[in-house]
């Protein structure tokens, strides 16, 4: 039987990626990078790399880079609450993401962008377990109506008691990695049974050009210790915060995530780390980084080849939009950039429900995404070649009446061949005119009810609800504040 | 004024408009050698230049990295014009005094740096205390400095709500009246400027000098 191919693109040559790779290792030695971190410092300073202290400059030898690489998992596997499903960070595969942290949400009825509370991330959370396209949770909205010092352990305490998906999240204090990290502990009882099967994602965003901070180094290597995955989300802005030629931006991301992988790794060799980001073209009109640009979704999938050529998992923001709105736009933006994400076979793809420069989440949107994360993942299995012969014996029967739709071919393979969507229009007009000529965004509202409503909460064991609450209480009286908001169970 | 003055002087105008760095401070050195008046250069050629340059950015012919440099070539000249001014005892009205930072919590300093150089080229003095400033740092800052305004960048949501805490700040310090509070950064909306209690809001640099030059002007008792 002949091999199914994977649909695939590249957008640099093989000499194209190594001068970039080259450049980067020069970067490190001769440039160097800034880190905050002490610890992150003191790692370095023991690992023999020469160091400006009184800059905190560190020049990183392409010797320690290259062992660094060496150390790094090519694949990681992630597990979901209790631990059963396995889903693989590495090869071609991909999985979907909603897009993280948004701090405004669109507001449904009225169309317009509004701070998020909890009850928002709720409903986000539920909708997001129904979504068959969106593997993984993320941290979605900051709510707003907790205090900020608690937002971001808040949102992984939430999500923790209402999803069975694995996370993709990240810290905004350095206060709040301890907490968050305790969670994961909590849920899956020891150190050892966390490393073994981790459930959550950190993201870590260097600054640029060439910076750790100190809250984004320590969260690498307080990650790194425990074996929960690092996601370095390097974000260079193409003329401003780096090079304005995209080769050039390459360099520098590439850069930005080998340093933090020396870091990872010099924390605790072996640690799982994905090489990833959210580089973006910077429009110089408006000083906007647009999200939806072809140019930043063509420095995404250049990024994922660097990682691939590095053997590391990949990751990248993709598939979302600079609308306002549900819109034209927002639907073909989100759409090139998601597939050309697949195309690429990048294995975190965050995005789905995103719009407004990655500040603002949908649910309606996430709806729709959910189907174009379906069909992209479809494009991915390729076309398959399920019997030899292909087709020859089906038209033994051919004749006056002759059609397939009665066959048991059909019937066998249909559902496999074919995506079938929930959102998308295909009826007839009249049809259509007489289900009340919906758009998208009307039939997405109602799928997010329908869909809302179908949710059916995971079981997490009492006593570890208990700790985890515990842990949060703990954290929001250090934060000052003395009990936490009611969640409508 | 002679012919080769007047060619000087159009040069001048022209290497502020096009954002030539260099040329901007060797024919303002000039200007200043041949014996025009520095504060007559200032007030006839460069301003109207720098305003040139706000203008064509405003009407889409020039994007940031010409309004930058526009500003850089601005600043070069400046620097010559004002201390050949000093040098000959005079001195020019500031046009306000600016105390400028990405608020705590914030690393992002792009939107802020464009604004600072914008407020220089157009005359104000700016002190710029850079990304991640504690809210006390801008109060203390203002305060020394005897500034008019205070000035502050967010880009995060989350870090914008210190736009709040800084007026509230202000408020129990009993410091309100001494300074106008201007807000900026991507998540910033006149809206937002309005809730919170800020004197200007501007969405853009270029809206920014503008909203600066009013709030000195009301400061200082000017109608608007």
């Amino acid at each position: 039987m002949i091999e199914t191919r994977r649909p695939k693109i590249d957008f640099l040559s093989q000499p194209a990626v190594e001068e970039i790779v080259e450049e980067a290792f020069e970067l490190l030695e001769k440039i160097g990078l800034f880190v905050e971190n002490e610890e992150a410092l003191k790692l370095l300073t023991e690992a023999g790399q020469s160091i400006d202290k009184s800059k905190h400059r560190v020049f990183i030898s392409r010797e320690l880079v290259e062992k660094c690489l060496l150390l790094c998992p090519s694949e990681i596997k992630l597990y979901d609450l209790n631990g059963e499903k396995e889903y693989v960070i590495g090869q071609d595969e991909v999985h979907f993401d909603p897009g993280s942290a948004a701090i405004k949400i669109l507001d449904s009825e009225s169309l317009k962008e509004r701070a998020p509370l909890t009850s928002d991330l709720v409903s986000f959370y539920k909708l997001v377990e129904t979504l068959e396209h969106i593997d993984f949770q993320s941290t979605g909205l900051v709510s707003t109506d907790v205090p900020q010092v608690i937002a971001d352990g808040y949102r992984l305490y939430l999500g923790l008691l209402f999803s069975q998906k694995p996370f993709v999240t990240g810290i905004f204090r350095v206060e709040s990695l301890k907490p968050m990290l305790d969670f994961l502990l909590a849920v899956r009882g020891h150190e050892k049974n966390l490393a073994e099967k981790p459930l959550a994602i950190f993201d870590a965003c260097p600054s640029p050009p060439l910076k750790w901070s100190r809250l984004t180094a320590q969260s690498l290597i307080d990650c790194s210790r425990l074996g929960v995955p690092s996601e370095l989300i390097s974000m260079g802005l193409t003329g401003a915060t780096s090079p304005v030629t995209l080769a050039g931006t390459l360099v520098q991301h590439t850069a930005e995530n080998l340093s933090g992988l020396v870091i990872c790794q010099l924390a605790k060799p072996g640690s799982p780390v994905i090489f990833g980001g959210s580089p973006a073209s910077f429009d110089m009109r408006k000083g906007t980084t647009p999200m939806g640009a072809i140019e930043t979704m063509m420095i995404d999938c250049a990024c994922a080849q660097i990682g691939k050529f590095l053997k590391l998992p990949t990751h990248a923001y993709m598939g979302l939009s600079d609308s306002k709105l549900v819109d034209a736009q927002a639907g073909l933006e989100t759409g090139m950039g998601a597939v050309l994400a697949g195309l690429a076979g990048i294995n975190v793809i965050s995005g789905p429900g995103m719009l407004d420069f990655e500040s603002t989440q949908s649910l309606e949107k996430l709806v729709i995404d959910n189907d174009i994360c379906g069909q992209v993942l479809r494009m991915g299995r390729g076309i398959a070649f399920r019997e030899k012969p292909l087709a020859l014996h089906l038209f033994e029967q051919i004749g006056p009446d002759f059609n397939f739709l009665t066959m048991a071919h059909t019937r066998k393979w249909y559902r496999t061949e074919h995506y079938f969507g929930s959102v998308l229009d295909r009826d007839v007009y009249d049809t259509w005119v007489g289900l009340g000529r919906q758009d998208i965004f009307e039939r997405a509202k109602d799928e997010v009810r329908k869909r809302i409503n179908s949710y059916k909460r995971p079981v997490l064991k009492p006593e570890i609800k208990q700790e985890i609450k515990g842990i949060m209480q703990t954290y929001a009286r250090t934060c000052g504040l003395e009990r936490l908001p009611q969640i409508a169970e | 004024m002679n012919s080769e003055q007047e060619k000087i002087l159009q040069e001048l105008s022209q290497a502020i408009i096009q954002g030539e760095v260099k040329a901007a401070r060797n024919l303002a050195e000039k200007s200043v050698a041949i014996g025009l008046s520095p504060l007559e250069v200032i007030q006839k050629n460069c301003v109207p230049a720098i305003e040139q340059v706000g203008r064509l950015w405003e009407n889409g012919d020039y994007f940031l990295p010409e309004l930058i440099a526009g500003a850089e070539a601005m600043k070069a000249a400046m620097s010559e014009l004002q201390a050949a001014l000093k040098a000959s005892g005079q001195v020019m009205a500031s046009a306000g005094k600016v105390v400028i930072g990405t608020i705590e919590g914030d690393i992002h300093d792009i939107g802020k740096n464009l604004v600072a150089a914008m407020l220089r080229a157009t005359g104000f003095e700016v002190i710029d205390l850079g990304a991640d400033v504690k809210l006390e740092k801008f109060i203390e800052t203002a305060l020394m400095e005897q500034a008019d305004i205070i000035a502050l960048s967010a880009l995060l949501t989350t870090t914008m709500l210190n736009q709040r805490k800084l007026i509230e700040m202000l408020v129990s310090q009993g410091l309100r009246n001494r300074f106008k509070v201007m807000v900026g950064g991507a998540p910033v909306s006149e809206r937002w400027a309005k809730e919170i209690g800020a004197d200007g809001y501007g969405e853009n640099a270029v809206q920014a000098v503008e909203a600066g030059r009013k709030l000195v002007n009301r400061k200082r008792g000017y109608d608007d």
